[in-house]
C-alpha cells in the first residue's frame, strides 16, 4: 500500500481552499464546496516492436461550486494563488446569478456528516507512473514480437494508459478530504489476414484499480496471466481467420466475464443512474426505461439476477473513499432476485426521492456517486461499480458446466462493438470470439458474429449465473457523459451466465446490399 | 508562487531552458461558458479558465511529449526538465523528421488570447428563460445545453516557428418532449454550430422544436427492414465523421481498413462513391476555419510531434468518386509513396448538383423516412466499416412529399462508404452539426441531406 504523493500534498490546497469557501460565504451563499485536483495521465503506444508514442500529461486546476439563490454556480481556474481562489470563488457567485433567472426549481442537497481532514489511497503497490518508462516501453516491444512470431499475424500492437488521481474537496460544512488511486489499462491486438479477409484479435484483460503489479506481479498478487494469454492469441487468430460465417437467427449464449460486463455497463448501470431517469441527460446520453415508477416491481430479469453499486471493493475503477460531494462511498442493491430496488444517486438526487437512501433522519441521503473527471467540470452522478452477483451455492456451476447445459449455441469471449439506445433498450454487441457449442461441447470459432437484444427481454433470459470461479471484474476505463463531455473509469465484475435465446445476427449480411 | 506568465513568454521560457537537440512547445490558453438545462429549469454551469504547454523534446531521433497546466516559470521549467529527460531516455521514434522550418510567423503572435465568458449568453440566457415560460405554457418539455469555447494556441519551435491560432467553437442542442393524450412520448431535437452564439435563438429554437412535435400527432409503427431514408444535413455529418476518422493510411496501407487494397496497398486512385460526389477539408473554408497549421502532442497513427507547424490547406480526400487521399503524416506518406496529406479539423460533403433544402429532398418523396440524427454510432466491422447506431428524436414518415407522421426509432447496420454509392438525392451543402460526435471532438461540417433508397434498419428500437 502507498502513501500519498508528496507532490500533491505540498500544494496550497488548504490555503486556496479557505479563501475560496471564505469569499463565497462572505457573498452569502447557502453552499460552497471547493476541489483542487491533479490528474497525471502517461500513455505508451507500440506497433510491431517500435515505440509508437509516449505522452505524459498532468491536469492540475481547482474549482468552486455554490448555491446562491437557489441555483448552482461553477467556476474553474488553474492559477494556484489565494487572489485567483478568490476572483473564481466571486466567478461562480456570479454565474449563480445569471443561473437564477433561468431556475425554477430551487437547488436543495442531501446531508452528509462532516468528515474532518480524512485521508483515503487506493490498494496498490507500486504507482505505475514510478516505473521507468524505457522499462515499460520494453515490455509492450517484448509483447508484440512474441505475438508477430504466430504465423497468422501480420502486425500487432501493445499499450498501457496509466492515471494517477489526485483530489482535495473540502465545503463550508467542514469536510476535508485528501485522496489519491491509480489505475491502468495495459492491452495488445493481432492483426491477420486470411484469403479474403482481415481480423484480429485483443487481449481479453480488464482495465483495474491496481498498480504495476498488475502487469508484472505474481497470480495471487492480482496480475493477469500476460504471457499464457500472449501465447494462444496468434493460435486464436488463425483458427479465426478460417472460421466460418455465423449463421443469423436465434442460439443459447454462455458469455464469459470479458464480454458479458459491457453488457451490464450499458443496459443496467447507466439505465440505473437516476439522473438518467429524471430527464438531466435528456439531451446527450438519454433517458433509462427503469423510470422510479417500476422500483420494486419491474422484472428486470430472472431471480437469479442479483445487482449490485458498489464504490468500496478494492481494485474497483470507480472504488474512492469520498466521492466529489464529500459524500462517503457505500454499497447497496440495485436488482435483487431480478427486481429493480435501487439507483445511484448524488446529493441532489439523495434529497429528490428519500426512499431510495433514507438517511437517520429520514431525508434522503446520496450513495456516494458524484464525480468529476477534472478540477475543470462539474461533479455529476456517476456510475459506481455495478455488478452482478455470482451463484453462492457451493454447487454453483462453473463454466463447462454452463456450456455443458447447451445444445446449441455460442460461447462469447472478450468485447468489441457496442451501441444502445438513448432509453437503454436495444443493443448490439459484437466479441473477440465466439465459440460454437454443440451438444454441450465448444467445436471451433465463428466469425461476423454480433448479438441484439431489448434489456430486459435479455436479462429475463439469463437462466444461470456461474459461481464465485468465474466471477472477473471487468471494466472501462473512459465512459463517457454530460454536457461538457466528461469520461470516468468504472468496473463491473460478473460470473459466466447462461442466455436462451438470443438474437444472433450475421454483420457481413447486415452490411450487404 | 510565482507571477503567471503570458503565453508567448511560456513558449519563450520553455524553449530558452530546453537543453535537447530541439525543442516545440505548444500553448493552449483555453477559456469556456455553458449553461445545461433539463426539465425547463436550468441545472447546471459553468465558466472554466484553463492553459495547457506541452513541451516536445527531441534527442537524435527520440522524442519526449509532456503536457501540463502551467502558468508559471516554475511550472513550465519542471515540465521541460521532464520532456528532456524523456527524451534522452527514450528509443529512437519511427516517425523521425526534420522539424518544420521555414514557416512565417503569424502575424498576431504577439496578441493575448482572446477569452470567452458567461457573457457570451447575454442575449441568449434572458430567450431561454421565455422559451420555458413557453414550453410550459404549451405542455412541452425541454432539456439542453449550450456550450462556447474559445482556445488560443501558440506553437513555437526552436527551429523559429512561431505561430499562433485563435479558435471559437460553439454549439446548442435542446430536445423537446411532450406526452400525447394517448400516453404516448414524442420527441425532437434541434441543435447546430455557432462561433459566437450571435445567430442563435432560443425563441426559434423552442418553435423548432414544437413544430416538430407536432409532427407526432400521428403515430405509425413501423417494422425493421430497408427503407427509402432521408439523412438531414445533421446525420450525414454523424456518418461521415467517422468515414473521415477512419481514413489513416497506415491502417490502410497496412490491410485493415475500408481504404485497403489488400493485402497490400491503399484504394487511393479507385472510384469508391457516385461520380460528383466530393468529400474535402479546407481550414480557410467559411464559417468551418479552423487551425491552418499541424499540431501535434504526440505521435500516433495519424499525427506525428515532427509534423508540428506543417501548413495545412484543402485537401480532397474523395474527389468526384474518387477516393484521392487519406491522413497522411510525413512518416505514412514515406511508407505509403503518397503525397503528405495531414488531418484538418473541419469537413464537407458535396455533391454536384445537389440542389435545393431538405425540405425539397421531402418534397420529392413519394414514400420514406425523415430522420433527425443518428446516436451510439460504433464500428462492427472495419473492413466495410459497417457501423452500427440508432435514430433518434424524431423519425417521421414522408408521404408524398409531405410529413404525415411520427415513426417508432430504428438500430441500423450501415456503412457510410457504401451510403456515398447508392444515395440517389443530394440537397445543397449546409453547414451542419453531428449530434453523435459534435459536442465533443469535431463541430466544424457542412453536408448535404442525402435520400437512401434501401438503408438497412435492423431492428426496432422502443426508445423515445
Amino acid at each position: 500500500m502507498s502513501g500519498l504523493d508528496p507532490t500533491f500534498a505540498d500544494l496550497p490546497h488548504r490555503a486556496l481552499g479557505d479563501a475560496a469557501l471564505t469569499r463565497a460565504r462572505e457573498l452569502g451563499v447557502t453552499h460552497a464546496d471547493f476541489r483542487l485536483e491533479r490528474v497525471r495521465y502517461q500513455d505508451l503506444s507500440v506497433r510491431d516492436g517500435v515505440l509508437q508514442g509516449a505522452s505524459d500529461a498532468e491536469d492540475l486546476g481547482f474549482a468552486v461550486r455554490v448555491i446562491h439563490r437557489g441555483s448552482w454556480g461553477f467556476a474553474a481556474g488553474v492559477v494556484l494563488t489565494t487572489d485567483e481562489a478568490v476572483r473564481v470563488a466571486e466567478t461562480a457567485v456570479a454565474v449563480a446569478n445569471v443561473a437564477a433567472t433561468m431556475t425554477s426549481r430551487p437547488v436543495e442537497i442531501a446531508d452528509e456528516p462532516v468528515y474532518d481532514d480524512v485521508t483515503w489511497v487506493s490498494a496498490y503497490d507500486v504507482n505505475p507512473l514510478d516505473v521507468p518508462v524505457a522499462e515499460k516501453a520494453a515490455l509492450l516491444i517484448d509483447w508484440t514480437e512474441r505475438l508477430r512470431a504466430g504465423a497468422a499475424v501480420d502486425h500487432a500492437t501493445a499499450f498501457v494508459q496509466q492515471v494517477q488521481e489526485n483530489k482535495y474537496y473540502a465545503d463550508l460544512a467542514g469536510t476535508r478530504t485528501t485522496q489519491q488511486r491509480v489505475r491502468l489499462m495495459p492491452g495488445f491486438e493481432a492483426m491477420g489476414a486470411g484469403a479474403d479477409t482481415f481480423d484480429s484479435m485483443a487481449s481479453i484483460a480488464p482495465p483495474a484499480g491496481r498498480g504495476w503489479e498488475y502487469v508484472v506481479g505474481s497470480r495471487d498478487r492480482g496480475a493477469w496471466d500476460w504471457d499464457a494469454e500472449i501465447a494462444e492469441v496468434p493460435e486464436l487468430l488463425a483458427e479465426k481467420l478460417k472460421a466460418p460465417s455465423v449463421e443469423a437467427g436465434t442460439y443459447d449464449l454462455v458469455i464469459h466475464p470479458s464480454n458479458l460486463w459491457l453488457t451490464i455497463h450499458e443496459s443496467i448501470g447507466h439505465a440505473t443512474e437516476l439522473d438518467r431517469a429524471l430527464g438531466y441527460e435528456a439531451n446527450y446520453a438519454g433517458t433509462s426505461f427503469a423510470t422510479t415508477d417500476k422500483l420494486n416491481h419491474l422484472q428486470y430479469g430472472t431471480p437469479v439476477m442479483n445487482v449490485t453499486g458498489d464504490r468500496t471493493v478494492d481494485h474497483g475503477l470507480a472504488t474512492i473513499g469520498y466521492d466529489d460531494e464529500g459524500v462517503q462511498t457505500q454499497n447497496w442493491d440495485i436488482i435483487k432476485d431480478g427486481v429493480l430496488v435501487g439507483y445511484q444517486l448524488d446529493r441532489p438526487m439523495g434529497v429528490m426521492l428519500p426512499q431510495l437512501n433514507p438517511g437517520p433522519d429520514g431525508r434522503g441521503r446520496s450513495n456516494g456517486c458524484a464525480y468529476a473527471d477534472s478540477s475543470g467540470h462539474i461533479p455529476i452522478q456517476r456510475m459506481a461499480n455495478v455488478s452482478l452477483q455470482p451463484d453462492p451455492s457451493t454447487d454453483a456451476p462453473g463454466t463447462a458446466d454452463l456450456i455443458g447445459r447447451v445444445e446449441r449455441g455460442l460461447y462469447v469471449v472478450g468485447d468489441k462493438s457496442w451501441s444502445i439506445d438513448m432509453q437503454r433498450f436495444n443493443f448490439q454487441f459484437t466479441g473477440q470470439r465466439f465459440f460454437t457449442i454443440k451438444d454441450g461441447e465448444l467445436v471451433g470459432q465463428v466469425r461476423d458474429v454480433a448479438y441484439q437484444a431489448t434489456t430486459t427481454d435479455f436479462w429475463n433470459s439469463m437462466e444461470a449465473v456461474g459461481g464465485e470461479d468465474t466471477w472477473v471484474l471487468g471494466g472501462a476505463f473512459n465512459c463517457g457523459k454530460a454536457q461538457p463531455g466528461q469520461v470516468a473509469a468504472v468496473s463491473h465484475g460478473c460470473p459466466t451466465s447462461l442466455f436462451r435465446d438470443v438474437r444472433i445476427l450475421n454483420t457481413l449480411e447486415e452490411g450487404g446490399n | 508562487m510565482s507571477t503567471p506568465l503570458h503565453p508567448q513568454s511560456l513558449v519563450e521560457q520553455a524553449l530558452a531552458a530546453s537543453v535537447a537537440d530541439d525543442c516545440v512547445v505548444i500553448v493552449r490558453d483555453h477559456t469556456s461558458a455553458n449553461l445545461r438545462w433539463a426539465n425547463n429549469t436550468l441545472t447546471t454551469n459553468g465558466v472554466m479558465h484553463g492553459v495547457s504547454v506541452t513541451v516536445v523534446s527531441f534527442v537524435g531521433a527520440a522524442t519526449g511529449s509532456v503536457t501540463g497546466s502551467a502558468t508559471t516559470q516554475a511550472q513550465v521549467t519542471a515540465l521541460v526538465t521532464a520532456a528532456d529527460a524523456a527524451a534522452r531516455a527514450a528509443s529512437p521514434a519511427e516517425d523521425v523528421n526534420p522539424l518544420v522550418r521555414d514557416v512565417p510567423a503569424s502575424t498576431d503572435w504577439d496578441d493575448a488570447p482572446e477569452p470567452t465568458d458567461i457573457h457570451v449568453y447575454d442575449v441568449f440566457a434572458p430567450a431561454l428563460g421565455e422559451a420555458f415560460r413557453v414550453a410550459d405554457a404549451g405542455r412541452r418539455v425541454l432539456y439542453g445545453f449550450v456550450n462556447h469555447e474559445m482556445t488560443t494556441t501558440y506553437l513555437g519551435s526552436s527551429t523559429g516557428l512561431r505561430l499562433r491560432h485563435v479558435q471559437p467553437t460553439g454549439h446548442y442542442g435542446c430536445t423537446g418532449k411532450t406526452t400525447t393524450p394517448e400516453g404516448r412520448t414524442e420527441s425532437a431535437w434541434v441543435g447546430g454550430a455557432t462561433r459566437d452564439f450571435t445567430d442563435v435563438d432560443a425563441l426559434a429554437i423552442e418553435s423548432e422544436v414544437a413544430r416538430r412535435l407536432a409532427w407526432g400527432h400521428r403515430r405509425v409503427d413501423l417494422p425493421a427492414g430497408r427503407y427509402d431514408t432521408i439523412l438531414p444535413p445533421t446525420a450525414v455529418a454523424d456518418l461521415m465523421i467517422d468515414a473521415y476518422w477512419s481514413a489513416g493510411a497506415r491502417d490502410a496501407w497496412e490491410g485493415q481498413s475500408v481504404y485497403s487494397r489488400r493485402p497490400t496497398g491503399t484504394r487511393i486512385g479507385e472510384t469508391i462513391a457516385r461520380r460528383g460526389v466530393h468529400l474535402y477539408s479546407d481550414p480557410a473554408h467559411d464559417p468551418l476555419r479552423c487551425a491552418p497549421f499541424t499540431v501535434a502532442t504526440s505521435s500516433g497513427n495519424t499525427s506525428s510531434v515532427f509534423d508540428n507547424g506543417l501548413p495545412l490547406g484543402r485537401t480532397d480526400w474523395i474527389r468526384d468518386g474518387e477516393l484521392t487521399s487519406l491522413l497522411q503524416t510525413r512518416h505514412s506518406a514515406a511508407m505509403t509513396s503518397q503525397p503528405v496529406t495531414p488531418a484538418v479539423d473541419n469537413l464537407v460533403l458535396d455533391v454536384d448538383g445537389g440542389r435545393g433544402s431538405l425540405a425539397d429532398v421531402v418534397a420529392g418523396t413519394e414514400r420514406g423516412l425523415l430522420l433527425t440524427c443518428l446516436w451510439y454510432l460504433r464500428e462492427v466491422d472495419p473492413q466495410s466499416l459497417l457501423l452500427t447506431g440508432l435514430t433518434r428524436d424524431g423519425v417521421y414518415l414522408v408521404e408524398d412529399g409531405e410529413v404525415t407522421g411520427s415513426v417508432n426509432n430504428f438500430r441500423f447496420n450501415e456503412s457510410p462508404v457504401d451510403l456515398l454509392r447508392r444515395f440517389t438525392h443530394a440537397s445543397e451543402t449546409v453547414p451542419s452539426f453531428s449530434r453523435e460526435w459534435g459536442d465533443d471532438y469535431f463541430s466544424r461540417t457542412a453536408t448535404p441531406a442525402l435520400r437512401v433508397p434501401d438503408f438497412n434498419m435492423s431492428s426496432v428500437s422502443q426508445a423515445v
